[in-house]
């Protein structure tokens, strides 16, 4: 049985293939959840010991210890949920503007060609750039992250529902929906909202990472949150000053665990992205 | 009632024109027939008769008044393929009742069975898919039928069938049907009249 394909040995291999794809999306959402909870619970104002400070991984803390001895364990998980709430919030607001854009597209030629020429124009803009300057005319903070990445991060997924919803209303059954005379705004909540349903829901889980990312880049150059909450980039921006001191695991651990939350919602986005439109699972 | 075309050209470009000075009379007691080859333009013509395509040069009147654009068109198509007419996220009750909720009787009339509307589309058959297409255009407001090849993915018995029950309920209701398709024998067994596309298309 040697051509028989990893995924389908061992023991996994009762399951077909959704019953897999399924497993993952619960695996993972657990996974992130129990990341975002427990960060939730944990207080991170931490006291301050400085007979522990500064001690590499051990099994008493297995991140280390920061130079003012605190767990940099319970640090990265505080920073990890704090990540995951502002994903949460410019995803969900980015996917909002880009259904309404999207819509607002197929309301006529000229509503078309300004939509076109929004995700053009934002699409011209470096993120990072954007990012900054709506964080700091918003006053910094968390408010101001998630508007930030909100802003900048609806334009491939506008891009994709114009297509869609322009395909849609050419087709037979939105132009004889017409004939029996629907109106367009009843057209667009009955026949073109449930199709394009599955893909704002998979587009807002795959803005997810960027989201997150952009706002630990962001706030690393310090344009973002505050320096006293425990975000990812600024955890990694106060490691920057130890490193060069052989503090490898200020910046290693936290690191490594963004990338991972990361890499989680995106296989929950792809898997996701599967299972609704089987269709174009090879692309 | 009678639903008229007069002079009607049409092109999709400039290279090739399809209707030209295009002139058809439909009185809404009658059945005609409107027979042509392939690609001759016959669906362009169904499209422009039901309002689908706006920009075409002479007019489309009923009883001598231009149809408003609003509301529920007077005159319905029936198309060849059903499937296209619904949305595949919908179950069919609703499809159904988009146009109108029509009465048991008159499902039972064309053979629609209960259990087929709370299935989706794509779990029907295009005959049972068509049955819902009619029975979605014989709306109390319609006054015409442009049936375009509606009965082709059908066996010759169910298509009479269809058709018997199509043409009993438009005699009863004074609606007007016009037939087209490229089938001889149905034409010759269904319809009052029949025209053939190419003599009156003045190319």
């Amino acid at each position: 049985m040697s051509d028989t394909p990893w995924y389908n040995r061992g023991l996994f291999s009762s399951l077909n293939l959704r019953q897999k794809t399924l497993l993952t999306i619960a695996l993972t959402g657990l996974l992130l959840a129990v990341i975002f909870i427990s960060g939730m619970m944990i207080d991170a104002n931490l006291p301050t010991d400085f007979s522990i400070k500064m001690r590499p991984p051990s099994f008493d803390h297995i991140f280390g210890t920061d130079w003012m001895g605190r767990d940099m364990f319970i640090r990265t998980l505080k920073g990890l949920s704090l990540s995951i709430i502002i994903g949460i919030g410019a995803s969900i607001i980015s996917s909002i503007i880009a259904t309404l854009l999207a819509f607002l597209a197929s309301v006529n030629k000229y509503c078309d060609e300004f939509v076109s020429w929004l995700i053009d124009l934002f699409a011209s803009i470096p993120h990072i750039l954007l990012i900054m300057m709506i964080s700091i005319a918003l006053g910094k903070g968390a408010f101001g992250v998630i508007m930030a990445v909100a802003f900048s991060h609806w334009v491939n997924l506008t891009r994709v529902l114009r297509a869609e919803v322009l395909q849609i209303n050419t087709s037979e059954y939105v132009s004889l929906s017409k004939r029996f005379g629907k109106g367009k705004l009843w057209i667009a909540k009955e026949h073109i909202l449930p199709l394009v349903l599955s893909q704002i829901f998979v587009g807002t889980l795959l803005v997810f990472p960027h989201a997150i990312m952009h706002e630990s880049s962001v706030t690393f150059l310090g344009f973002g949150l505050s320096p006293h909450e425990p975000a990812i980039g600024i955890i990694l921006s106060e490691s920057m000053t130890y490193l060069a001191m052989g503090a490898w695991w200020l910046a290693f651990f936290p690191g490594l665990a963004l990338l991972i939350v990361v890499l989680l919602f995106d296989i929950i986005g792809d898997n996701l992205k599967r299972l609704f439109d089987p269709s174009q699972a090879n692309n | 009632m009678e639903l008229k075309a007069n002079n009607i050209s049409f092109s999709y470009n400039k290279k090739r024109q399809i209707l030209k000075d295009f002139s058809l009379s439909l009185n809404s007691n009658q059945i005609i027939g409107l027979m042509g080859d392939s690609g001759s333009g016959k669906s362009t013509l169904c499209k422009i008769l039901a309002g689908y395509i706006t920009h075409y040069s002479g007019e489309v009147t009923l009883d001598g008044n231009k149809i408003p654009d609003k509301g529920f068109y007077p005159v319905q198509l029936i198309f060849q393929h059903p499937e296209k007419t619904m949305n595949p996220k919908w179950k069919m009750e609703k499809v159904l009742n988009e146009s109108w909720t029509p009465p048991k009787e008159l499902r039972d009339t064309f053979g629609l069975k209960d259990q087929w509307l709370t299935r989706w589309p794509n779990e029907l058959s295009g005959g049972e898919l068509q049955r819902f297409s009619i029975l979605r255009a014989i709306n109390p407001e319609t006054k015409f039928i442009i049936a375009d090849e509606i009965s082709t993915m059908l066996d010759a018995v169910t298509q009479v069938q269809i058709w018997e029950k199509l043409i009993n309920h438009a005699k009863a209701n004074n609606i007007g049907i016009l037939a087209v398709s490229h089938d001889p024998e149905l034409l010759e067994v269904i319809c009052d009249d029949i025209l053939y596309f190419d003599e009156i298309n003045n190319l």
